[in-house]
């Protein structure tokens, strides 16, 4: 069900990441301050964004999964919650490199993005050890719903407090975006459009796996064998 | 309200009789106070580093009690006795809730004081109204979130683990808008104005996790 | 003394049951159905399922396939409105051990909206009067037991779920828990085939499965 159309979306993440890649070198303009690490701002951001969103897709999956039962709304969100988590490690990393090279600390305090972005990472550190924690596999997932749910609204409320928190003005890429010539932005847009389908491949990718690993395990049970899932953070 | 009524005065005659959690808390914040004295080598402490100490000491202190709060329902089953009822179990959460607050109220009697003598100068006193006021919401704040995470990491394995790490990045905006909120009431010359946008954001917070709260606890009861 | 009942409707109503766990089967379409008044004894070897049987029944855990009335009321949805009669005395005590037991029964009165009265008297009948005040892990266990039972039968239940009540109970909480159980629908749960012998109805259950009498433990 999942690997449906996965190779036209494989094909289409290539290609979008490919000339995001390229124009980020060949077309858009160099900064005046940072040089070519600058560009890494197009990595940086939008992996963040798509981070974030998923989270929130994390957060909506879960939703439908206490108000529906079904557990295959639990295995969405733990997929969405897991690339999430990934990407954020790729934010942090990225977010860590650029701060380096253009303000020469390795960690800003007074970025509030970035900072409201480890605090958030950090929540989410913890789903997979709650979801490992839990034997029973309906209650693992109930669980692991109620935390997406009150971690999704977290998101906002955190990043509110953190903003509030660093009244300092310090030149922030986004604020200043008035002054950004048109050729950033399309290279931005490309990027957010790579990352995005990025992650949906990766996604879906993952969901087939999941859903192919469990298909084989009930044609097993079928035939005999006497299949006991080992302990796992993941759904089944 | 009979339910949570009948709940929260369960709550409170239990730590009442087993006098567990709040004499640990208090116990616990006041021998914090002194390590951070050591820890940071200084006689007094006023304006953000007061702040932050007087808050940290109090976060961890309800990381500690929130580890207690399920710990005699899950003994015999007690909760199910509970669950058996026929009521709404959202009293449940409310109970548990109220009496974390009320928890949290009486080991600041004792914290707070303490802070002050080993802490703050005499300066200092005039920040009490104020303090008093970001006390009560943040306690709101601690408790909404601490009685959910609890909820949570009671029925797991590594519960004493789980429930801080879940715990601590949850209530960071509370410790944001709190020590925000009593820096410029702990300021050397004298207790400054209680900058209120701070205590909005601690009221939003309180809200916003309290209704969600409320809207998925009952996933954490049913089976 | 129970009062007048409503008799025309089933008790319970099973059909095709069914509960897993993760993977695991625990209740694989079981279906039953019980009259009011009657006792029903469900006999199986160890992880046949009695217990998740009751469970279910108690509303306590929610099928996860099949349909199941329990006094007229479908399960899951409208278990808030059935709770109130029904009686559950499982393994465990369900008690705080810090508390009393007058303090333990009179927080049920007041979550079941029963006249805090009953709990004086029945405090009396399970003969745990004297020791009313004393916190429950200060118990004999069975005494435990005896204040368990008076929970159970508290806000007078038109429907009694006992798991192992041969087992979990002791002669002499036996003997005080007959007369508090008398008149009203029950389930129990056993080992023992003498409990078959004595129920209006058995079911026998291995692996999940209804399975008959002969050959249950085989």
């Amino acid at each position: 069900m999942y690997g449906k159309g996965l190779r036209s979306l494989s094909i289409a993440t290539a290609v979008t990441l490919t000339a995001a890649f390229a124009l980020g070198f060949f077309y858009a303009p160099m900064d005046a301050d940072q040089g070519v690490m600058q560009k890494i701002f197009y990595v940086h951001v939008p992996m963040a964004i798509v981070a974030l969103l998923g989270f929130v897709a994390g957060a909506i999956f879960a939703i439908q999964h206490l108000r529906s039962g079904d557990r295959r709304h639990d295995m969405r969100s733990y997929v969405a919650i897991h690339m999430s988590l990934i990407l954020g490690v790729g934010v942090l990393v990225t977010g860590s490199i650029w701060a380096k090279a253009a303000w020469g600390h390795w960690w800003l305090w007074d970025e509030p993005a970035l900072v409201s972005f480890l605090i958030v990472f950090l929540l989410y550190a913890c789903y997979q050890p709650l979801r490992f924690a839990i034997e029973d596999p309906e209650r693992q997932a109930r669980y692991a719903s109620v935390f997406a749910i009150v971690a999704g609204a977290f998101v906002p409320l955190n990043f509110m407090a953190v903003r509030m928190a660093e009244a300092k003005t310090h030149p922030r890429v986004l604020q200043d975006s008035s002054n950004l010539p048109g050729s950033v932005w399309l290279v931005f847009f490309v990027a957010l459009l790579g990352m995005t389908l990025l992650y949906m491949t990766l996604w879906r990718y993952e969901m087939a796996a999941k859903n192919t690993r469990g298909q084989i395990r009930k044609l097993r049970r079928r035939l005999g064998a006497d299949v006991v899932a080992p302990r796992s953070a993941a759904p089944r | 309200m009979r339910p949570t009524n009948a709940l929260l005065r369960k709550e409170l005659r239990l730590e009442w009789r087993t006098r567990e959690a709040v004499p640990a808390m208090a116990l616990f914040s006041v021998t914090t106070f002194v390590v951070f004295h050591f820890g940071i080598q200084q006689d007094a402490v006023s304006g953000a580093l007061a702040s932050g100490v007087l808050w940290v000491t109090l976060l961890f202190a309800a990381m500690l009690g929130a580890n207690r709060l399920f710990v005699s329902d899950v003994e015999d089953s007690a909760l199910e006795g509970i669950l058996l009822a026929p009521i709404d179990r959202t009293a449940l959460y409310l109970a548990k809730a109220v009496s974390f607050v009320a928890f949290l109220a009486v080991v600041e009697i004792v914290a707070v004081p303490a802070f002050y003598v080993l802490l703050l100068g005499p300066e200092a006193l005039d920040a009490v109204p104020g303090l008093l006021a970001v006390l009560l919401l943040a306690d709101i704040g601690i408790a909404v979130s601490g009685t959910l995470v609890a909820g949570l990491a009671t029925q797991t394995r590594s519960r004493d683990l789980l429930g801080p790490l879940l715990g601590l990045p949850l209530l960071l905006p509370v410790i944001i808008a709190a020590a925000r909120a009593t820096e410029p009431l702990f300021a050397p010359g004298g207790a400054g104005a209680l900058p209120l946008k701070w205590l909005a954001v601690l009221a939003l917070y309180d809200v916003v996790i309290g209704l969600i709260a409320v809207a998925v606890f009952d996933f954490l009861l049913e089976d | 003394m129970p009062s007048p009942r409503s008799t025309d409707i089933p008790a319970i109503e099973l059909e095709g049951l069914e509960r897993h766990y993760g993977e695991r089967v625990a209740l694989a379409g079981v279906s039953l159905t019980l009259q009011c008044g009657q006792t029903l004894a469900v006999l199986g070897p160890n992880g046949a399922g009695k217990s998740t049987l009751l469970r279910v029944l108690a509303t306590l855990l929610r099928p996860h396939g099949g349909t199941v009335r329990v006094l007229g009321e479908t399960l899951p949805a409208e278990a808030w409105k059935v709770r109130a009669k029904i009686g559950y005395l499982g393994h465990e005590a369900m008690l705080y051990r810090d508390l009393s037991a007058r303090e333990n029964l009179t927080l049920h009165a007041r979550l079941h909206e029963v006249a805090e009265e009953r709990v004086g008297e029945l405090l009396e009948a399970v003969g745990l009067a004297k020791r009313a005040d004393d916190p429950v892990h200060t118990f004999s266990r069975g005494m435990v037991q005896r204040c368990s039972v008076a929970r159970t039968v508290l806000h007078d239940p038109e429907l009694v779920l006992l798991d192992e009540p041969r087992a979990n109970l002791d002669p002499a909480a036996a003997e005080i828990v007959e007369p508090l159980l008398a008149g009203r629908t029950r389930v129990l749960t056993s080992h023992d085939v003498r409990d078959a012998e004595t129920a209006d109805a058995v079911l026998g259950l291995r692996e999940g499965r209804q399975h008959p009498l002969e050959g249950l433990y085989g």
